[in-house]
């Protein structure tokens, strides 16, 4: 009971980067426990994907090839399944939108504690310690359990495995009950398109809930304006109908890499800063010193928006 | 149709604060409904509005000092609330999804819904994986992270959007009963009205301890154990402007010069 079970993530033809990441994080906790690293890949082109995930680290690679796009109840069932197979002490499987949606139903199945959104793991063999965060990001916790776990891990916190592995790659027979798939994907639907692509800007002056008004856009706007940059802006602003979806920022908004990137008002939460931590130069403008934003800023003042935006627009008039 | 929503309140955080421990000091914590069980709520009563649900409770897992908080979901237009509580939870720092899971079931069982709305996640301690383990526990399908469900339900079927990443949605019918976890933007979540804020006063909330519910004291045993809370390293090494606004603002302008991006 020492091996590692980490599960790939896809959508629609390719493989998403936290598939590469797990490997990593798996590596490292089956280097502790002695163990070995088994890889699921389930659903979709399974041999293309097993070839690419054949990265070193990895000892043993099991296809399931099943329907063509993730269906949780497919993914439950083939990882409670595998679980059966290689006793594994630890499951390992993305903090994505769709890890979220099987997770926590192959360990409630299971019988196993959850953890979920690690940024960082640690075991010396038995005790696993993992490191999470709180309220936003504003704190770090650990967490310390013995014995088994199924974890989920956040996206972009492990570097993404290379090398070339020499992984036994196997289909893995399945049995799926599928009169217990109570749930069909019909099919899927790019949202924001429009008019404007803030992905193309230079220069984005980035507006968050600290506008606490939809009146006070237009602060913003006169920025824009004067800067002759694009408006765009994190989730609340979005979700409020005060802008449209094709100017949010983030994890299920655009990701975007201007020039220079200012955050007004923004926290950054980790689902905004997955949307523009590759920007070259980020300034933020936020009340609070504390704030996550801080610590992927390059420049920032730490002072109340509604007296350093309309100063900045004057500077430009 | 019955439709049950989990809420819960949520800590809130003021820009400076102290850690005691595995806490944050309570002098700087603060209250609130948790920011995506608003949009639950919403969605429940939207739905009864539209003479689909019949009626709509909600439930929570919280001590007495929360009524105030879940009243709130009372006064958008939730019929009845059901709190649990028992002295076991009293000084529980970690109540892990498993313990959440059974003492919802014992709820969800004597409440017999049709229809579960929970949050995707809760704003302080993000677990993100409650309203899914109680799905599977109950034997209900389920669906993460939705942010469209069609407002007529026929034949047993809930057709929902849910959230995928990158500006992605996934078309998906997911069979009732059901566990929905709801994300934010589905809808506009109201403003109680002075009105609703005085019926909500007189809006049946029933307190149940664990043995209520059905539920084990040792349902707060947990594999789990806090052991460390910190504010993170700072790993930047971020340039901070001080000085007025005006001050401030020059830095900034004279940088956005120095870039060549200002005009
Ligand atoms: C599955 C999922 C997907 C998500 N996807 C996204 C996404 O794509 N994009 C996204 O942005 N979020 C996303 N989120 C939401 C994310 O978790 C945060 O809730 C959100 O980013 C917070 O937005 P904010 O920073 O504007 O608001 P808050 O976190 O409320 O921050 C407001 C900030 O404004 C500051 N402020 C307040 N008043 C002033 C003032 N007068 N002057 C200066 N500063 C002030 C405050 O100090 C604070 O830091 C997602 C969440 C989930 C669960």
């Amino acid at each position: 009971m020492s091996d590692v079970l980490a599960v790939a993530d896809h959508r629609r033809g390719d493989l998403r980067d936290v598939s590469y990441e797990i490997i990593t994080a798996g590596r490292e906790l089956a280097d502790e426990t002695g163990g070995d690293l088994h890889l699921a890949v389930i659903s979709g082109t399974v041999d293309e994907f097993a070839e690419k995930l054949d990265r070193e680290g990895v000892d043993a690679i099991h296809t399931v090839d099943y329907g063509e796009e993730f269906n949780h109840g497919v993914y439950a069932q083939t990882v409670t399944q595998l679980y059966d197979d290689l006793a594994p002490q630890y499951v390992l499987t993305p903090n994505s939108v769709n890890g979220l949606d099987y997770a926590p139903a192959v360990a409630n199945e299971l019988g196993l504690p959850l953890v979920t959104d690690t940024v960082g793991l640690e075991t010396d063999g038995d005790t696993l310690t993992a490191t999470r965060e709180m309220y936003g990001g504003k704190v770090e916790t650990t967490t310390e359990l013995e014995g088994q776990a199924v974890v989920t891990i956040r996206g972009a916190e492990w570097p993404a495995a290379d090398g070339t592995g020499d992984a036994t790659i196997e289909a893995f027979d399945v049995d799926v009950d599928e009169d217990a798939l109570g749930t069909t994907v019909n099919g899927f639907e790019e949202v924001g398109g429009g008019d404007v692509d803030i992905g193309e800007a230079d220069v984005l002056v980035s507006v968050g809930r600290g506008i606490e008004e939809e009146e006070n856009l237009e602060i913003i706007e006169e920025l824009a304006d004067a800067l002759d940059a694009t408006v765009s802006a994190s989730r609340p602003i979005v979700d409020n109908g005060w802008l449209p979806k094709n100017r949010q920022v983030g994890q299920s908004g655009k990701v975007v890499t201007p020039d220079v990137y200012v955050a007004i008002g923004i926290s950054g939460a980790v689902q905004h800063v997955a949307g523009m931590k590759g920007s070259d130069t980020i300034v933020a403008i936020n009340t609070d010193p504390n704030a996550p934003i801080m610590d992927i800023a390059d420049y920032a003042i730490t002072d109340d928006l509604f007296d350093v935006v309309p100063a900045l627009t004057e500077r430009f008039q | 149709m019955k439709i049950l929503v989990t809420v819960k309140e949520v800590a809130t955080v003021e820009d400076e604060f102290e850690i005691e421990g595995t806490e944050i000091a309570d002098q700087y914590l603060g209250a609130d409904l948790n920011e995506w069980d608003d949009y639950a709520v919403e969605e429940a009563v939207q739905l009864q509005e539209a003479g689909i649900a019949d009626e709509v409770v909600t439930v929570t897992i919280g001590p007495e000092d929360c009524e105030q908080t879940i009243r709130q979901a009372l006064a958008k237009g939730a019929d009845r609330a059901v709190r649990v509580w028992d002295d076991a939870l009293e000084d529980v720092d970690l109540l892990d999804v498993e313990a959440k899971t059974e003492i919802l079931r014992g709820v969800v069982e004597e409440e017999d819904p049709d229809l579960v709305l929970s949050g995707v996640q809760s704003g302080d301690d993000s677990w993100g994986a409650t309203g899914v383990s109680l799905a599977e526990e109950l034997g209900f399908e389920w669906a993460a992270v939705v942010n469209h469900l069609e407002h007529d339900l026929d034949d047993g079927i809930a057709s929902v959007r849910r959230e995928l990443e990158g500006g992605v949605e996934e078309l998906t019918d997911v069979e009732l009963p059901a566990v929905l976890t709801i994300q934010t933007g589905i809808n506009e979540p109201r403003y109680a009205s002075l009105r609703g804020i005085r019926q909500a006063q007189r809006k049946p909330l029933d307190v149940q301890t664990l043995a209520d519910v059905g539920v084990d004291e040792t349902v707060v045993d947990s594999d789990l154990e806090l052991t460390d809370m910190y504010e993170p390293e700072s790993e930047s090494d971020v340039t901070v402007w001080e000085g007025s606004a005006e001050e401030t603002a020059g830095e900034l302008a004279d940088l956005l010069e120095e870039k060549g991006v200002a005009p």
